[in-house]
């Protein structure tokens, strides 16, 4: 059968946001895919740089909306850190909650996009509507469904009350009898299995290979959860389980993330109950700095990392992000090739893909027509000589 | 007062058992299938006059044809799958026996029903595009996956009668109804089937939106696509009443008002487990509806012709 | 193991429930009091000190003198002129707002309201730029 190429995006039904996957076919396999990132750029890291501290937390609250305040927290760890501000137990607590609820909210989400990607569409219905229950505490605790707004510079903003508290505990356990219910479903449903086993594998040591994050590596038995590794916020002081299996196809994806639900549910109750008294904000001083920090998030798709450099004005000087979706692309294009068209959609929506976050500069050449992309060696190369014409050399480090 | 023979014909072709009664019985149907599956997934689902809203919508928009496809194909073949799917109508008992019957004609309606698949599969490959040759290719692979267990499920009943008037099958059940009992295997075999036929989840592979966007229709815009979705709910009219006149006994020996309200509503009912079935499950792989067919359809439907064959020389 | 059908004991019972869906243009939703909506400015508390000006990260909010000003209260006699209040308008522009709440946060005297208000959406552009006096 002769080979045939097809675009799969930037405007696709399967696909949230704007990504290509070229794919050559032979009848309904795939032989070979490309991933073109770059059609949703919107230069965040440069925007950063000329806003303050206090400004850049609801700008880079923008940089996802599902995994809005896995950014801002990570970014304000970077922040506090530089400052040396020393943030109350009682706000790193909240700051749990709300990630733990974001957790969920994320993963059911993922659920019913996994169910709208195999056709299923009744269990999307349910567990998006089972998600507004999250939502609804979210909405609660913060004021927004999506945007929380909730940390700010030393601390958080919104404290819980003890009727909040009832609340959420009441809808968690509702919840938590629900994803019960998915676990029988995505195990014993035969269309479900049918179209999540074998399909998409991604075996234990390509995925160490290609350092994939998150609950991607975790279904291919990668031990790699930073709640774990580097705990953060009051992770060192909440019991909870790191999930792992061992099936490396989406299969062992799904199950991942319905398990991790649980484990969600267990650290909400457990942060609920632990809630210390005290203030929930410290003042911090609008100039930071000097100085420079890193630091690691377990977001709801993988690790997210940001970089922070300050001089001690009131604006940073670089902000770094790497969110968990660039770190699963090269992932994808193994887990493509030799499966078939129809598991396409499957497999990319398995990682949880989040383009927005996600895309690179790309260097078009209006007079010459050409296009360039960017690769580390010639990104480093144009840094060197970027800040040589300034007077710093690094071209000896 | 007697009617003339031609204008009774022409009733019956363009008003009921037609064209008029199927299109709005399939519009009716389609909101009715819409609804109970939103109300399942507790959702409000669709107004009453959806269906037809969609149709009339599409009526009234421009028609894009591309320039690289076969333009005389690509415009007639709607009219192609509507055409198959009223001639079959006319063969169906529906408020009392079939209009034109005759023996054979039970092999007749499953050939007028195969003729719009190959018109999707046509309407496909017209296009050109790769969206719309991977959709008509998997209209095709389809095609020879549920027509075989099809074709088994209702000889099955054929044989138990000894006839392949689809009347007179409907007459022998009507006769003898504890038989109906016995057929539940192949009337499983024919939902499932029909579920391939309509194109319907779990199989609807050559227009599954995530993976080809519309499939085979993906070119077709305005009022061709809305002749095309017509077809596919007239289909859905005929391949119930197919079911219902091979497998329950069509209007149970009644004729006139209460032999039309019998077959509503059981094709109703069969298209509430047509609905059901879809609600229940998620899309399969091409590789494995194919082998779901074969596997389990097929020796399914086998096994059933055997024992029909068994209970007919016990009965002698 | 497998179970064809796992989801028909839910999918029946659903066809008796009530709907989990909200009618909502037709019914009016509820958000909750923390909701961020719309930002409300009472001109007599605010000082003029543009706090929120600075804060705003979306550049939206503009605090200028009022067009009229307050006459300064009637000076008894020997005792220090007393300068009247100055009265400031707020411009704030919901098209560029991101409703963050932070000027909410940060203003010193509370002149500025969060409130429910959330159908803010207009064919017009120039209708969501609010004229607070």
């Amino acid at each position: 059968m002769s080979k045939m190429t097809i675009p799969l995006g930037p405007q696709h039904p399967a696909l949230k946001e704007p990504v290509n996957f070229t794919l050559v076919l032979e009848g309904e396999q795939i032989t070979g895919s490309t991933v073109n990132l770059g059609y949703n750029h919107r230069g965040v890291e440069k925007a950063a740089e000329s806003r303050t501290f206090l400004q850049d937390i609801y700008l880079i609250e923008r940089v996802c909306g599902i995994c809005s305040h896995s950014h801002t927290t990570c970014y304000i760890t970077c922040v506090e850190e530089l400052a040396k501000a020393l943030v109350p137990e009682r706000a790193l607590a909240i700051r749990t909650l709300v990630a733990e609820l974001e957790r969920v909210h994320s993963h059911l989400l993922w659920l019913g996009i996994a169910g709208y990607e195999m056709g299923f569409e009744t269990l999307f219905m349910y567990s998006w509507r089972d998600r507004e229950q999250v939502l609804d505490c979210l909405e609660m605790v913060s004021g927004n469904r999506v945007h929380y707004g909730i940390n700010t510079i030393g601390g958080v903003r919104r404290d819980i009350t003890a009727e909040q508290k009832k609340i959420i505990l009441s809808k968690i356990s509702y919840l938590e009898e629900r994803t019960k219910y998915y676990v029988k479903l995505g195990t014993e449903e035969p269309t479900v299995l049918a179209r999540t086993q074998k399909v998409g594998m991604l075996p234990h040591d390509v995925a160490l290979e290609r350092g994939a994050v998150g609950p991607t590596a975790r279904a291919s038995a990668v031990k790699r959860d930073v709640r774990k590794d580097e705990p953060y916020l009051i992770y060192d002081k909440l019991d909870f389980n790191l999930i792992t299996h061992d099936t490396n196809d989406v299969f062992g994806r799904l199950v991942v993330r319905v398990l991790e639900l649980v484990e969600s549910y267990k650290i909400i109750r457990q942060v609920l109950n632990y809630l210390p008294e005290g203030p929930i904000a410290v003042k911090v001083p609008a100039k930071i700095g000097p100085g420079e920090a890193v630091s690691r998030y377990e977001a709801p798709r993988g690790e997210d990392f940001h970089y922070v450099k300050a001089n001690g004005t009131d604006k940073p000087e670089r902000v770094k992000v790497r969110a968990p979706t660039m770190a699963n692309y090269p992932s994808v294009s193994y887990m493509l090739d030799g499966g078939y068209l129809a598991d396409v959609p499957m497999v990319i929506a398995a990682i949880d893909p989040c383009m927005s976050c996600t895309d690179r500069a790309m260097v078009y050449d209006n007079k010459a027509g050409k296009v360039q992309i960017y690769g580390w060696d010639d990104l480093r190369k144009y840094g060197i000589e970027h800040y040589k014409k300034r007077g710093i050399d690094f071209s000896k480090m | 007062m007697t009617i003339d023979p031609i204008l009774l014909a022409l009733i019956y072709i363009l008003i009921f058992p037609g064209f008029i009664f199927l299109t709005v019985y399939g519009l009716f149907l389609q909101w009715f299938d819409r609804k109970i599956s939103a109300v399942m997934q507790n959702r409000v689902g669709p107004p009453w006059y959806q269906a037809l809203a969609d149709i009339i919508k599409l009526l009234s928009k421009e028609v894009i044809i591309p320039d690289a496809c076969d333009t005389v194909m690509f415009k007639i073949l709607p009219y192609f799958a509507i055409a198959a799917v009223v001639t079959a109508a006319l063969l169906l008992p529906i408020w009392t026996d079939a209009l034109c019957s005759f023996q054979g004609d039970l092999v007749v309606v499953i050939y007028l029903l195969t003729i719009p698949t190959v018109t999707f599969f046509l309407a496909g490959w017209s296009s050109t595009s790769p969206y719309a040759t991977i959709g008509s290719m998997r209209v095709l692979t389809q095609l020879f996956a549920y027509e075989v267990p099809m074709m088994l499920s209702l000889i099955g009943p054929a044989i138990l009668a000894g006839t392949w008037n689809i009347s007179e099958i409907a007459g022998f059940f009507t006769a003898h109804k504890p038989y109906m009992l016995a057929q539940i295997p192949a009337f499983f075999v024919a939902l499932m089937a029909l579920q391939g036929k309509l194109e319907r989840v779990p199989f609807d592979i050559p227009h599954a939106k995530n993976e080809i966007v519309g499939g085979q229709f993906t070119e077709y815009s305005g009022r061709l696509l809305a002749f095309f979705y017509l077809a596919v709910d007239m289909e859905m009219v005929v391949g119930a009443g197919l079911i219902n006149a091979i497998f329950l006994g069509a209007t149970l020996g009644t004729a006139g008002i209460l032999g039309a309200v019998i077959f509503l509503a059981k094709t109703l009912a069969i298209v509430f487990l047509l609905t059901l079935t879809k609600v229940l499950m998620g899309r399969v792989r091409i590789d494995q509806m194919v082998r779901f067919c074969w596997q389990i359809l097929a020796p399914l439907s086998m096994a059933q012709i055997l024992f029909d064959i068994f209970l007919k020389f016990r009965l002698g | 193991m497998k179970k064809p059908a796992r989801a028909l004991g839910e999918v029946l019972s659903n066809l008796f429930k009530e709907k989990a869906t909200c009618n909502y243009p037709f019914e009016k939703a509820v958000v909750d009091a923390r909701f961020r909506g719309r930002i409300a400015f009472e001109s007599d508390k605010c000082i003029g000190c543009k706090m929120c000006v600075r804060a705003c990260p979306a550049k939206a909010i503009e605090i200028i003198l009022s067009a009229e000003q307050p006459a300064a209260a009637p000076v008894a006699e020997g005792a220090v002129p007393v300068p009247a209040k100055k009265k400031f308008d707020c411009i704030m522009s919901l098209d560029r707002c991101i409703y963050c709440a932070q000027c909410v946060d940060i203003c010193p005297k509370k002149a500025l309201i969060s409130t429910q208000d959330f159908e803010l959406a207009h064919t017009d552009r120039r209708t969501l730029i609010l004229h607070y006096k």
